[in-house]
């Protein structure tokens, strides 16, 4: 019987694995909610019914799992870091809050607008839509990077930029979903959306990575350390990749350069912070870290579960795998 | 109002109500959809495809706003409650983390199976699909209720000095996850959910059969209605004496183990023995409505009843009053009364069940215009039940967070200020209010549109998946 309030399992460097899982798992919500997101925002560029209907039915299988990841990333940062977790949460108290309302408007608007024909009700339920899933990227991204800088209000440069990134990645991301599930001129509409906002995203992210150099002096040597930088450059490649496969109609190959690309950002972020966990509170991962053995439980669950968890969602996509059909609709 | 604290609880409060309405809803509709599920299958019948296909959309859409107000709830821990989140973390996030993993995740992949995969998959996988949801929206409660039942009953754990700072240290996992309360909340908590929904289903099902029958209208699908009922009331006859058999267990346990929340209750403030059990009571001074006291209530009631819930069955039995603790008592009137109101509905549902079923076995269920209105009258009672219950389980607790180890007002954030707190409230109270309007008019649609109609034999559905590639959704290309 292995003791589990003893020592971390198998002497496993532990804290700094969560730190990871925690990383992991917004990476998850930021890559797979992130084509919904971008999805959404793009509806605001449709004009016709019907293909506002596809790209509805487009996420439709996939949102609500997709936002799981969130509602995980909150759970595991709760489990191994609760003081973190209620640090992070209560300082930015007014964004957590903006960040569910625009969660709730996204969540809720396409079973409000699949709800009534009439031409109002669905131009405001397709605005909340829009807004919901513009604002929820940006929110989240100024949430990560006010996170990585500490700052204390919630408004800052390096946030508004880096919510601005993130909001291009979005729509990186739904434009090389919609290569997959969608033909024609939607197809080719959302392709060109896709590439421009892969370059506004590199250009972006290159902006605030300068705006959190600038202003916060703590983190200059973490950022011009060789695994960010690496990270860095491998962005522009996977960019560049993006925009070459989805000229060519590679959209599995831009949907997986995305993945990277959300991979990298996440690990920029995670890079730089680390071995701090929450800056402005002086919580360093050793600290915030819970006690032995409750994270020895949480990370046999985690060991079993998430393998379990993965093919869910492999399930999910392989079903729903394909173009969708011409019928196909959200209700 | 700028007090962080009471703007907090408030909020909790609000958000609390409003979000246990979509799990009750979807938990209780889970057994039923399976069963849909698995008749549709088994038989062929076109009835019960079209009970999944119209109760499935009510599920659906509970789900979504469950989402979306769960998810605020979690967040909550980190925004309102940061020192109880310090505090009690260790114990606390494991199971909401793990919620996550083992039930949400389960739901929610499934979910876009259930709804949109019926064409894609085979009848069994398309079966187990149903159990996969239906699972995982009991596994969740499992999760919430583990780390709700610690807070009555904290167990297995240890106070440790971090930093100049008290917080709890897990010692004993299975003793603190198996507490004392878990199973007798999860019981009763999955059965209030399967009771209330098939109170909704047979309100909105005698709605229509007392249209079709009673009145003589033309209802379309009067079949599927009274089937419907049907269904509804053998649900009824098993979970509402259940419900009843178990709250009196229960009454016990809380006893046992949280003697003050027993007493405002039963609004004891002086230790007492041969205390009655008052199921309707007026206070003998009207100024006593907000502040009922046992001694001088007038009413129907059980002589030595209260004794005899407290000790299991001896009227004698002394049951300790509110002045006897140290801490302040919790809420007293709104402790009292949600508690009858609870009971109250408990034993009429129990009236209901048996009168309904009697009316079936003599053969005229469908005739009774009366027994129709009493469904349609209490279609909501199952909700008003559980959220009462809810009120008595979380106010009564109070002033304790932890029951006896941290008091509520120590919970919450510390870098809170008033004025951020009640900007959220207000805004919670006013976006909720709509929320529940949204979410009433899309049932209230759902409703009047019927069930599919199915023609039998051939099968017609929403996504057929029979086109070819070729005839994509491609609109000018
Ligand atoms: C259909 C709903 C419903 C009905 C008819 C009843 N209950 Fe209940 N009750 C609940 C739904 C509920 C609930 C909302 O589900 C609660 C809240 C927490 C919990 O575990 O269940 C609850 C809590 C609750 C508590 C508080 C436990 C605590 O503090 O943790 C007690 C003592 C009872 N119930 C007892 C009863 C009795 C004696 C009943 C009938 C004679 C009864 N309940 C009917
Ligand atoms: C969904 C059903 C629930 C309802 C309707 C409900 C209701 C309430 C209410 C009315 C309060 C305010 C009590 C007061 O301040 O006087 C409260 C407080 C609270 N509840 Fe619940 N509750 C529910 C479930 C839960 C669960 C599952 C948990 C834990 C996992 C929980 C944790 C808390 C906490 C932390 C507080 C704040 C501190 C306090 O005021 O005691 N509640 N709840
Ligand atoms: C007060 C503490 C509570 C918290 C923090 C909480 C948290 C959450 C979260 C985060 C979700 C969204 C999951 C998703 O994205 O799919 C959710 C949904 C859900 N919650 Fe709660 N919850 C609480 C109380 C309860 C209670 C008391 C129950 C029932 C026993 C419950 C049962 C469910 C169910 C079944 C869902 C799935 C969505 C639905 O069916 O409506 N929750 N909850």
């Amino acid at each position: 019987m292995i003791d589990l309030a003893g020592e971390p399992l198998f002497g496993l460097p532990l804290p700094a694995i969560w730190f990871g899982l925690v990383f992991f798992v917004l990476g998850m919500f930021l890559f797979l909610d992130g084509f919904d997101f971008g999805i959404g925002i793009l509806f605001a560029t449709r004009e016709d019914d019907h293909e506002k209907e596809t790209l509805l039915a487009a996420i439709g299988p996939f949102w609500d799992g997709n936002e799981v990841w969130l509602v995980v990333f909150g759970g595991a940062l709760f489990a191994a870091f609760p003081s973190v977790y209620a640090n992070l949460f209560s300082r930015y108290y007014l964004l957590m809050f903006a960040i569910l309302a625009a969660l709730g408007l996204r969540g809720l608007a396409p079973e409000m607008y699949e709800e009534r024909e009439d031409e109002q009700w669905r131009r405001y339920w397709g605005y909340s839509f829009v807004a919901g899933s513009a604002l929820t990227p940006f929110l989240l991204g100024m949430f990560a990077i006010n996170w990585l800088t500490g700052v204390g209000g919630i408004v800052s440069i390096p946030g508004l930029l880096g919510g601005l990134a993130v909001g291009g990645l979005t729509v990186a991301d739904g434009a090389a979903f919609l290569g997959l599930k969608t033909r024609g001129s939607l197809r080719d509409d959302a392709s060109r959306y896709g590439i421009r906002a892969v370059a506004a995203y590199v250009g972006l992210v290159a902006l605030t990575l300068a705006a959190v150099y600038v202003t916060t002096p703590g983190l200059q040597s973490a950022l011009l350390s060789a695994p960010v930088i690496g990270l860095v450059l491998l962005s522009i490649a996977l960019a560049a990749g993006y925009v070459v496969a989805t000229r060519q109609g590679q959209y599995h190959v831009a949907f997986a350069t995305v993945a990277g690309l959300v991979a990298a950002l996440v690990g920029v972020i995670a890079t730089a912070m680390f071995p701090a966990i929450d800056r402005a509170a002086g919580i360093p991962v050793s600290e915030g870290i819970v006690s032995t053995l409750p994270l020895n439980l949480m990370t046999i669950m985690m060991a079993f579960l998430l393998p379990i968890v993965l093919s869910y969602f492999g399930v999910l996509y392989s079903v729903f795998s394909g173009p969708i059909d011409a019928e196909a609709s959200y209700g | 109002m700028v007090d962080p604290v009471a703007a907090s609880r408030l909020q909790f409060a609000v958000t609390t109500i409003v979000h246990i309405i979509f799990p009750v809803m979807s938990m209780g509709l889970a057994p039923f959809l399976i069963y849909f599920t698995w008749k549709e299958i088994r038989t062929g019948e076109a009835v019960y495809e079209q009970l999944r296909r119209f109760w499935v959309k009510i599920f659906a859409v509970s789900f979504v706003v469950g989402t979306v107000t769960g998810l605020v709830l979690e967040f909550e821990f980190g925004t309102n409650f940061a020192a109880f989140s310090t505090f009690a973390g260790e114990l606390f996030g494991g199971p909401l983390a793990t919620e996550g993993m083992m039930a949400f995740m389960l739901e929610a992949t499934f979910l876009g199976i259930f709804l949109y995969g019926r064409e894609r998959v085979s009848d069994t996988f398309y079966f187990l699909t149903s159990v996969a949801v239906g699972l995982g929206t009991w596994l969740s409660a499992v999760w919430i209720l583990i780390a709700n039942s610690w807070m009555q009953t904290p167990r297995g754990y240890e106070l440790v000095n971090e930093g100049g700072q008290e917080v709890v240290h897990l010692t004993d996992p299975m003793a603190a996850y198996l507490n004392p309360r878990f199973q007798y909340m999860f019981i009763h908590m999955q059965n209030s959910a399967v009771e209330s929904v098939a109170l909704f289903m047979a309100g909105v099902a005698a709605y229509f059969v007392y249209k079709h029958h009673v009145r003589g209208d033309e209802v379309e699908n009067a079949a599927f209605w009274v089937k419907t009922l049907k269904i509804a009331i053998v649900a009824l006859v098993i979970t509402a004496p259940l419900q009843v058999l178990h709250g009196d267990l229960y009454a016990r346990h809380v006893y046992e183990t949280q003697p003050q929340k027993f007493a405002a209750m039963e609004a004891l403030w002086e230790t007492d023995t041969y205390v009655p059990e008052y199921i309707i009571a007026f206070p003998t001074d009207p100024s006593h409505i907000l502040d009922p006291r046992a001694k001088e209530l007038f009413g129907i009631g059980i002589p030595g009843g209260a004794s005899w819930l407290a000790s299991g069955g001896n009227p004698q039995a002394e049951i300790r009053g509110l002045n006897s603790f140290e801490a302040a008592a919790p809420p007293v009137a709104i402790v009292f009364w949600a508690f009858r109101i609870m009971v109250g509905l408990g034993f009429w549902f129990i009236l209901l069940a048996f009168w309904a079923a009697f009316r079936w076995y003599r053969g005229d269920l469908v005739d009774d215009d009366l027994l129709h209105k009493a469904f349609m009258g209490s279609s909501l009672l199952g909700i008003v039940a559980v959220e009462t219950g809810w009120i008595v389980t979380e106010v009564g607790r109070q002033p304790w967070l932890i029951q006896d180890v941290l008091l509520t007002e120590q919970g919450v954030s510390t870098n809170l200020t008033g004025a951020e707190a009640t900007f959220t409230l207000a805004g919670f109270v006013g976006g909720y209010a709509l929320l529940l309007v949204l979410y009433t008019y899309v049932i209230r649609r759902i409703i009047k549109h019927g069930p599919p109609e199915i023609d039998e034999g051939s099968v017609e559905r929403d996504a057929g998946t029979d086109a070819p590639p070729e005839a994509e959704v491609s609109v000018d290309d």
